[in-house]
């Protein structure tokens, strides 16, 4: 299979849903004009401004005219650039898009994907680095997707377009170069399913999104101490796939949750509640959490390397769980 | 007699008087089941608005969107909405509108072209502006009105919303119900502008203050205002100066600490019905029957609402995903 990076895929799969439904439109800071982000280059230039739509820096209107394009029958795809600029539009994600089909009695669907890069390990500081999907799985009726991989960020972009509720698209920064196989045509993954990313015996290691990588690379340094770790990717959050994480946990006894997010009501502890009312019988020690450190992500290289996860953090936590 | 007036014949006019009268009646019908305690959830009524919904929607198509706020009966029934459903969703129903989930604040019948009213302040313009991005798209000439009240003009979506829809020229028309109080806050207080149609020269739309408490004039702004977006010339921005005759919600009094009896006396003598019978020339027997015929139509939206099942607990869970 070819291989190509998680940013093209993004890209491969805007062009392919584009073309193969006209309702689906792309609206954002900066996206008409190729070269600006790899995710959205050759857009503007294969389907026009009109669908590819560039917008004044206006994080609010837009998203809530994306919300009113979705009820009156379009497929709207919006770029937020950093999931930080989204703070901005949490109305019409929160109280409109997630609510409006249940307020309204089922009146109206908002099939609209919101695109939101996100995360750090790139010196750009507490304002430029966060990831906040888990603000989001508290909003019932927003679907929430955290790919990890080229493959998985195409099928699952695929299949967001095409679901006909509001979904909140995680992307991850850290792996925007990242290259891996990707299938080519109309490959789509499914929203709600965890997948293993690597199979093992010992320990269960779930990442999430940029840590699914850190993951994978701590099983291979654990391999070399002679642990054979499982990594378990959970793909979407809302919905969360529990009984595939649980049934990973039952037969390896031991797990550890990585997220890039803030430990404290983090996706992690999420979780790890939810595995443990599923799989308590079967754990041998406790779910370990890695996460960002509760402080702001900062600036200074050094500083920012003891705030975020790493690979080194996963090692330490699964040994101890091992122990 | 201006120019609209003579396009509009006797049969219209008739029907617009009559729509004010069925929102005046529904409302105070409302307002009775709300303080005998049939109603589930709170109400805020637009009692002396009447003519901003009817001079507005009756310039409309059943295709054209609307999206009205927490005070958003008015704007409903002058669009078609469903009287015993939307009667239903006032008492809690699950043949209401909403299925019980949405109440008075989240009024929609997207059937007859009413996007929802919705309860955030200023949420509904942006969602506005995404209605004409999809009626610009479409091409079939229709126009998404949205309604908002004096304190909305003053949230950020307000300025992000006509800036957007100004650049991409859609067929949004911002109209502004000034009833001069933001629940207890004057309009002179809060906003930098004594009339808030002057801030359309901020985004390089039309701008025009109308008086809100006179249906024709309303109807006749809006006409030039459904025109130029029908034509594919942009947004306009309308202000219709009016008043509402009861308190912000539930509790608060009528008068009390942020406004007189006697500036609301002053307002009742320009009551918006009272205006309409002498300017669209409804005599004192079409009056008793539109009364009538609005009468009937009520007791039978309220006959069908009070023998209509509450939901069922399994209900908690439907339609939350498509």
């Amino acid at each position: 299979m070819r291989t190509i990076s998680y940013s093209a895929a993004i890209n491969e799969a805007l062009h392919e849903e584009m073309e193969r439904d006209e309702k689906v439109f792309l609206m954002g800071e900066d996206v008409a004009l190729s070269a600006i982000s790899p995710a959205t280059a050759g857009l503007g230039d294969r389907f026009g401004h009109e669908r590819v739509r560039n917008t004044p820096i206006s994080e609010l209107g837009f998203t809530g005219a994306a919300v009113g394009a979705a009820m009156a029958g379009y497929r709207p795809v919006l770029d937020m650039r950093r999931i930080d600029f989204m703070m901005l539009a949490i109305d019409p994600i929160a109280n409109q898009a997630a609510k409006l089909r249940y307020m309204l009695g089922g009146q109206v669907s908002v099939p609209l994907v919101i695109r939101a890069p996100e995360g750090g390990y790139s010196q750009n500081g507490p304002t430029h680095s966060q990831c906040l999907e888990a603000w989001f799985i508290q909003v019932p009726g927003l679907r929430v997707i955290v790919p990890s991989d080229p493959a998985d960020v195409k099928g699952l972009l695929k299949s967001a377009i095409r679901e006909d509720n509001p979904v909140l698209f995680v992307e991850y920064r850290a792996l925007y170069s990242l290259e891996g196989p990707v299938p080519e045509g109309d490959h789509t993954e499914p929203i709600g399913k965890a997948a293993v990313k690597r199979e093992g015996a010992d320990i269960t290691l779930i990442g999430i999104g940029s840590q699914a990588r850190g993951c994978l690379e701590a099983a291979e340094l654990l391999a070399g101490e002679g642990v054979d770790a499982e990594v378990v990717d959970p793909r979407t959050i809302n919905p969360l796939d529990v009984e595939g994480l649980a049934a990973s946990v039952r037969k390896t006894g031991r797990c550890v949750v990585a997220e890039e997010g803030h430990k404290s009501g983090g996706v992690g502890a999420e979780i790890a509640a939810s595995v443990q009312e599923a799989a308590f019988n079967s754990l041998k020690a406790p779910i370990s959490r890695v996460a960002a450190l509760d402080v702001p992500v900062p600036v200074h290289t050094k500083l920012e390397a003891i705030v975020l996860p790493s690979t080194e953090k996963i090692v330490a936590a699964a040994k101890k769980a091992l122990s | 007699m201006s120019e609209e007036k003579a396009s509009l014949s006797d049969e219209r006019m008739q029907a617009m008087y009559r729509d004010m009268l069925r929102i005046r009646r529904f409302e105070e019908t409302a307002f009775e089941l709300f303080e005998q305690g049939e109603v589930v959830g709170g109400i805020h009524v637009s009692i002396g608005q009447e003519a901003c919904s009817v001079g507005a929607c009756s310039t409309l198509r059943e295709d054209d969107a609307i999206l009205t706020t927490h005070r958003g009966h008015g704007h409903s029934i002058a669009k078609g909405t469903r009287l015993p459903e939307m009667m239903a969703e006032l008492l809690g129903k699950a043949t209401g509108l909403c299925h019980a989930k949405g109440g008075s604040m989240h009024i929609a019948d997207v059937s007859k072209g009413h996007y929802g009213a919705h309860s955030i302040v200023g949420s509904n313009m942006p969602m506005a502006v995404g209605i004409g991005l999809a009626f610009h798209f479409e091409g079939k000439g229709q126009v998404a009105v949205v309604f908002f009240g004096d304190g909305a003009a003053n949230e950020g979506s307000f300025h992000e919303s006509v800036n957007l829809a100004s650049i991409w020229k859609l067929p949004v028309i911002f109209f502004c119900e000034n009833n001069h109080f933001a629940s207890s806050t004057r309009v002179g207080y809060a906003t930098s502008v004594a009339d808030i149609s002057a801030r359309a020269g901020g985004y390089d739309i039309p701008g025009v203050t109308v008086d809100g408490m006179d249906v024709l004039a309303v109807h006749e702004v809006m006409v030039e205002a459904v025109d130029r977006a029908r034509r594919g010339l942009g947004p306009s921005l309308i202000e219709a100066k009016t008043y509402r005759y009861f308190g912000h919600s539930r509790k608060d009094p009528q008068f009390g600490p942020y406004r007189t009896e006697d500036e609301w006396n002053e307002w009742k003598a320009k009551d918006p019905l009272l205006v309409a019978e002498e300017i669209l020339g409804v005599s004192e027997a079409q009056k008793i029957a539109h009364l009538d015929a609005v009468e009937d139509e009520l007791q039978d939206a309220l006959a069908f609402a009070r023998q209509s099942p509450e939901p069922e607990p399994d209900d908690v869970y439907e339609d939350l995903y498509a």
